[in-house]
């Protein structure tokens, strides 16, 4: 449709109509409102986090068994390589902040059927914030999650250095990325049943195919390639390269990372193409959130 | 200046119309109620009226902005409780109406006066810190028409505000709709399938199968059908019939409860009918018209047979 409301309703203008403002009084206003929102929605996710921990113990047990059970076993089977949980450790935080950012997603699913989310959209908004506000909050969701698993660093090896906080800034760029990538799945998607199946079939390849699970170098072409076009390759890459402690990426002396002819790309570079598609995704999905009513 | 406003406003779910050619006005202060069965068509308005579904066809301006041109402005001015529940049940009732002030851009001192004006308003003030999820279903819905009213809103729409209520929480319900719009002087507009709440309306309007069949207070539209309902039981129903249709010539229908008849004075009707009739009659219960009448009058059914389960908005964004 085409946007003729340029006039932004404060809230006085709520309980009387006032002259419409200049032009930049306005603007700013308006940006005010719309920072406001993005951050009672990053509050809300939050305070639920917060309350709700018997979710956030069952959101952590996954990960944590992938890191402690599994990985101890395949380190001790893996003789001589004795990093292998270090070098688990980036695969399992994001598997910690997957299912809460990808909740989001669903949470858009479902409440177009009820839930708080319609009471957002019948605010004065616009669909742009909403949405990046839910995606600030469902990035700060998993990375809570993320950072529950990463002060078990200690117990895998990994030397709690200031780095780690890197390390974390990362993680939410990662979540921030995934819940993009799964409210545009929930936009694009309208059926609940249809958005779980879709979601449950790209998310364990996803994993796998990252070089979260073993070094994505020297792989046979076809399984190569295809870690080379997945974008969580290079976020587990950028993480595995921030990580203290000198154990992580190195794997017996094999390419741990995406490689292509040599070259790997720098952490700021694969930090940038994450943020890059988690823009995208996030602008794809508004503009879709936009025009769908 | 009128506080709905609708012309010629339609919605089309592909082939399939939900609401067709839909006129309307309502005055600022008024009660309205739009009364229908499920799946009339109700839902897919006040999608409309409220800019969260996109008319197919036609114009319509709430509180005196444009649906289509100025959304915005329309939402800014309405207040809105869904018939599906639409709190979060992990806050508590204040954290809710707090979430609902930051999203309306309500200053801060200011939303905190008004929470607790609403609260009060609501009988929800002790357990205001209480998480949402302890609520019963009256007490949330009172939740969600206090969040409806924290910016003020010129229009409340409310979709089916006491489906699924126990009457004497939809008593308490109406009792608050009533002192708000004498306290704020507040349009509401509400639907609802319950006739019984139609006629707590200043004016309704009626529709069916997506259209407007008929609008005014519940006064006018009962006096349209007019008559009153005479019901009575009899020793011989088939010998009654035929001596009320000769000595009075009044049609009857029968059913298994006994003849039913329909007359302008039905009080004044009785003495005679009993004096006429030669059989012996057992009981005699006069009704005057409801709007369930009114609705057989427009439609050719009742309400409850017109009735196809439940629709919602959000089934209505799932068509779409």
């Amino acid at each position: 449709m085409p946007r003729t409301d340029t006039s932004y309703e404060s809230a006085a203008a709520l309980a009387d109509p006032l002259p419409p403002a200049e032009p930049t009084a306005t603007n700013s206003r308006r940006l005010a409102q719309e920072l406001r929102t993005v951050r009672i929605l990053w509050r809300r996710e939050t305070i639920r986090f917060a309350r709700n921990r018997l979710r956030v113990a069952m959101g952590l047990l996954t990960p944590l068994m992938f890191l402690l059970i599994l990985g101890t076993g395949l380190q001790s089977a893996a003789d001589g390589f004795d990093q292998y949980r270090a070098f688990l450790f980036p695969g399992v935080l994001l598997m910690a902040l997957q299912a809460p950012a990808i909740a989001v997603g669903a949470s858009i699913v479902w409440d177009r059927q009820s839930g708080f989310l319609r009471q957002v959209l019948a605010a004065p908004l616009s669909r742009g914030s909403i949405l990046i506000g839910i995606c600030l909050g469902g990035a700060t969701s998993g990375a809570l999650y993320s950072a529950c698993v990463l002060t078990t660093a200690g117990v895998v090896n990994v030397p709690y250095a200031p780095s780690l906080l890197l390390v974390l800034l990362e993680l939410a760029l990662v979540s921030f990325a995934f819940t993009a990538f799964g409210v545009v799945a929930a936009v694009a998607i309208t059926r609940p049943e249809t958005f779980q199946i879709v979601i449950g079939l790209a998310m364990m390849p996803m994993l796998f195919l990252s070089g979260a699970m073993f070094p994505a170098g020297g792989l046979p072409g076809w399984l190569g390639a295809a870690v080379l076009l997945n974008p969580l390759s290079y976020g587990v890459d950028a993480i595995r390269r921030t990580m203290p402690g000198d154990g992580v990426v190195s794997y017996g002396g094999r390419v741990t990372g995406p490689e292509r002819f040599g070259w790997t790309p720098p952490v700021l570079l694969e930090i940038g193409l994450i943020a890059f598609l988690a823009l995208l995704a996030v602008g794809v999905a508004s503009r879709h959130f936009a025009r769908s009513r | 200046m009128s506080a709905v406003r609708a012309e010629g406003l339609s919605k089309l779910y592909g082939e399939q119309p939900a609401v067709v050619g839909l006129d309307l006005e309502v005055a600022a202060g008024e009660i309205f109620g739009f009364l229908g069965p499920n799946g009339a068509g109700k839902s897919t308005t006040i999608g409309m009226l409220s800019t969260l579904v996109r008319p197919t066809l036609g114009r319509a301006w709430v509180a005196g902005h444009d649906v289509l041109r100025e959304p915005r402005a329309v939402r800014g001015r309405i207040g809105l409780v869904f018939q599906e529940p639409s709190l979060d049940e992990e806050l508590t009732a204040r954290e809710n109406l707090w979430f609902q002030a930051e999203l309306f851009g309500i200053a801060r001192a200011d939303a905190r006066q008004r929470i607790a004006a609403l609260l009060d308003l609501v009988d929800l003030t002790e357990r205001q810190e209480s998480l949402v999820r302890t609520f019963s279903g009256g007490m949330r819905r009172r939740l969600e028409i206090a969040r409806g009213l924290l910016h003020a809103p010129r229009v409340l729409f409310l979709d089916e505000p006491t489906t699924g209520l126990d009457p004497q929480t939809r008593a308490s319900i109406w009792e608050h709709l009533r002192r708000l719009r004498q306290e704020r002087d507040i349009t509401v507009f509400m639907t609802t399938h319950h006739l019984e709440e139609a006629e707590n309306c200043d004016r309704i309007a009626i529709m069916d199968d997506g259209e407007l069949v008929a609008q005014g207070t519940p006064e006018e539209l009962k006096a349209v059908v007019g008559d009153d309902l005479v019901t009575l039981r009899t020793g011989d129903d088939q010998a009654a019939a035929a001596a009320v249709r000769e000595s009075f010539g009044v049609p009857t229908e029968a059913d298994g409860a006994g003849l039913r008849l329909r007359v302008p004075d039905g009080a004044a009707f009785v003495p005679r009918l009993c004096a006429g009739l030669t059989v012996p009659v057992h009981t005699v219960t006069v009704t005057p018209p409801t709007l369930d009448d009114v609705f057989l009058h427009y439609t050719g059914r009742t309400i409850r047979e017109a009735d196809d389960g439940p629709v919602s908005l959000a089934d209505l964004a799932a068509r779409r």
